[in-house]
């Protein structure tokens, strides 16, 4: 939309937002996406003096906390839909927004976001999935692909991961998108959007840890021609592997084996 | 703004006829909370239905939650949203709350824990009492940390303690428990309701700094998500701001040690107990809660058969009256501690005392048995 364009660059959007530096691994996506929230926060615009950003325990928790400048509540692991579900209820004019991983939200916290989601509790979700335990070293967690290697799956995963989306979409959530650290400008718009909606939304940001998921399954990014690197491929991987639901309906069905739909869904579509 | 207070007592003055749960609620309702998250758990479901009834009637807020985790997240989450909240529980329920109780006591979080006791331990007697809880509201979280906690032995007292249970929580800005149990939870009597009760009002905005005072015994006064402050709410070592802090030796010492002597060093204002013919008692009981009703039959009935016997009944058990049991207990013949556990209450005593303790102890999922209690102080046998 228009105003994505007056959006000043990431720079001053830093100034503006954060109050201090980030403490990410050089490559990681968390970066990228804190950069696109702070666009979709200017364009919109979110006030920052009426939002209230909850987090829980990994990466993804640490892109609200300490960083912007705004009331932050980091808690326990696994828990913040059920602290955000209460400031919430104390506090309806705020806005309530969560950003934490997927080993927080998905996988010790899988609860409190089903019933966050079943009872559509007016609260923005961002879940950065990259896949495994970041911050404590790189285990497996409920959205590592099957056969990744992580820490504690050296042989390979043997089960299947999570699709977030259609977890929070069978939950009973009204709005749900998937966009890629990789589509930058795409994903802002994304943020945006969910952030316009009036109840409950969940986006599940595809970020990358190059650190843990990156070099331990390296060969799952090949290099091109020249040498790059391993964040690089990993982005490179995600580009290809994504392709927007829309255009994933006229593929054929080997076409579309292994891509990742990307988009916005809308409960009532799963629910007619 | 904020400090001591009268406010109306909610309900109309006069002498009302009810359960201990319901009371319960009642003076959570009359000290200011506006905020109820919970699960169901025998005994102490009534507090949360008579909630779920009474607080969209006050403009309040009642959640229920997934889980007792989910609970007591909701609750600390309504307390940062500027809210006095609540939630009640029993054994199993604190278990799973334990965690996040760690949490407020780090953020320094007002907020009011009921557990009802039940036998246990794991699902053990659901609708049966015990005081198998003390060490656990005590020691239940990580870190080695101080709270609060006040152990009604009435119906009455589950409407005064409560709201003791929220001034103390919101004076010294940390999670109170209410140790209460299934007898005390359960029993219908006659409550007196005041025309009006002295609340405590949270400290507010503005200050320097939310997490740390200039004394190292101080409690920071706590604005609300929304006003402006900026806030950094962490369970991470934080400095005064909320900046995370967590390899910094001093930060950490500094914290640990006001977290605790903020409690400990203003314990004249939390220190609570009862004495009954305690002046020429050469043998005292001491117990707390519904044992301690048991223990005042046996003391009443040896007197009247001539026994020099007293009873002191602790209403505060955390911070425990170290001072009060050790002045009362000194030079005595025997010191006899009464409970619904395997001596958890005893262990305290001996060590505050420091003179041998006798300890009588019922685990049967029973009402402590005060024929029992006498037969000891006539004949000690139990
Ligand atoms: S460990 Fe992974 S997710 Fe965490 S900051 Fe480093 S690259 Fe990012």
């Amino acid at each position: 939309m228009a105003a994505s364009s007056t959006v000043p660059p990431a720079s001053l959007l830093r100034q503006a937002y954060l109050r201090q530096s980030t403490a990410f691994c050089p490559g990681c996506g968390h970066g990228i996406f804190m950069n696109a929230f702070l666009r979709a926060a200017a364009a919109l615009p979110l006030d920052f003096d009426r939002t209230v950003f909850v987090s829980g325990i990994g990466c993804g928790a640490w892109v609200p906390s300490p960083h912007f400048l705004a009331d932050t509540l980091h808690v326990t692991h696994g828990r913040a839909m059920a602290f955000a579900a209460g400031v919430q209820r104390a506090r309806p004019d705020l806005n309530i927004v969560v950003i934490s991983g997927d080993g927080d939200l998905a996988t010790i916290g899988g609860n409190h976001l089903i019933h966050a989601a079943r009872r559509q509790t007016p609260i923005k979700v961002f879940c950065l999935n990259n896949w495994l335990f970041g911050m404590t070293g790189g285990q497996v967690s409920a959205t590592t692909p099957r056969e990744a290697r992580t820490a504690t799956t050296p042989a390979g995963n043997p089960d299947p991961p999570f699709d977030l989306v259609r977890l929070v979409l069978g939950a009973g959530a009204p709005f749900a998108a998937r966009w890629p650290v990789s589509l930058p400008r795409q994903l802002a718009r994304g943020i945006e959007h969910a952030l316009r909606e009036p109840g409950f939304a969940f986006v599940e940001v595809l970020s990358i840890c190059p650190t843990h998921f990156g070099r331990i399954n390296e060969p799952l990014f090949p290099a091109g021609e020249a040498p790059q690197s391993i964040p690089w491929r990993m982005l490179e991987w995600l580009r290809r592997q994504c392709i927007e639901r829309e255009k994933a309906a006229a593929l054929s069905p080997e076409e579309r084996a292994g891509k990742i739909l990307i988009g916005e869904w809308r409960g009532e579509e799963c629910w007619p | 703004m904020g400090g001591w207070q009268e406010s109306p007592a909610l309900l109309p003055p006069g002498t009302y006829f009810m359960s201990g749960n319901e009371a319960c609620a009642e003076g959570a309702l009359a000290a200011g909370c506006r905020f109820y998250a919970g699960y169901p758990i025998t005994p102490s479901s009534e507090i949360m239905v008579h909630m779920a009834q009474r607080l969209p009637e006050l403009g309040g807020n009642f959640m229920q939650m997934e889980d007792e985790l989910g609970s007591i997240a909701a609750v600390i989450g309504a307390a940062w949203g500027g809210l006095k909240a609540m939630t009640a529980t029993s054994g199993p329920g604190i278990s799973l709350m334990l965690e996040n109780i760690g949490y407020a006591i780090m953020t320094e979080t007002p907020c009011v824990i009921v557990d009802v006791q039940r036998a246990g331990p794991s699902t053990g007697q659901a609708s049966r009492p015990a005081q198998g809880d003390i060490m656990q509201a005590r020691w239940g979280t990580h870190g080695g940390v101080d709270l609060i906690a006040l152990a009604p032995w009435s119906v009455q007292e589950m409407y005064e303690l409560t709201i003791r249970a929220f001034n103390l929580a919101e004076r010294f800005r940390v999670p109170v428990f209410l140790l209460a149990d299934e007898i005390v939870g359960h029993l219908h009597e006659t409550v007196t309701i005041p025309p009006a009760v002295r609340t405590f009002e949270r400290l507010r905005w503005p200050q320097e700094m939310p997490f740390d005072t200039p004394e190292p015994d101080g409690v920071p006064p706590m604005p609300a998500f929304g006003e402006g402050a900026y806030l950094l709410v962490t369970g991470s070592t934080h400095d005064g701001r909320g900046y995370r802090r967590t390899t910094d030796a001093a930060v950490q010492d500094r914290l640990m040690r006001r977290l605790s002597a903020k409690i400990r060093r203003h314990q004249d204002e939390i220190d609570d107990w009862e004495e009954y013919s305690l002046e020429d008692a050469e043998r005292v009981l001491v117990a707390c809660g519904s044992a301690a009703r048991s223990a005042l039959w046996a003391v009443q009935q040896a007197r009247r058969q001539g026994r020099p016997v007293g009873l002191l009944r602790l209403k505060s058990l955390w911070p425990f009256p170290d001072e009060v049991v050790a002045s009362r207990c000194g030079g005595r013949r025997e010191i006899i501690v009464p409970e619904m556990n395997l001596g958890q209450l005893a262990g305290e005593v001996r060590r505050a005392a420091g003179v041998p303790v006798t300890s009588l102890t019922q685990v049967d999922g029973e009402p402590i048995d005060p024929r029992r209690i006498l037969a000891y102080l006539l004949e000690e046998v139990w």
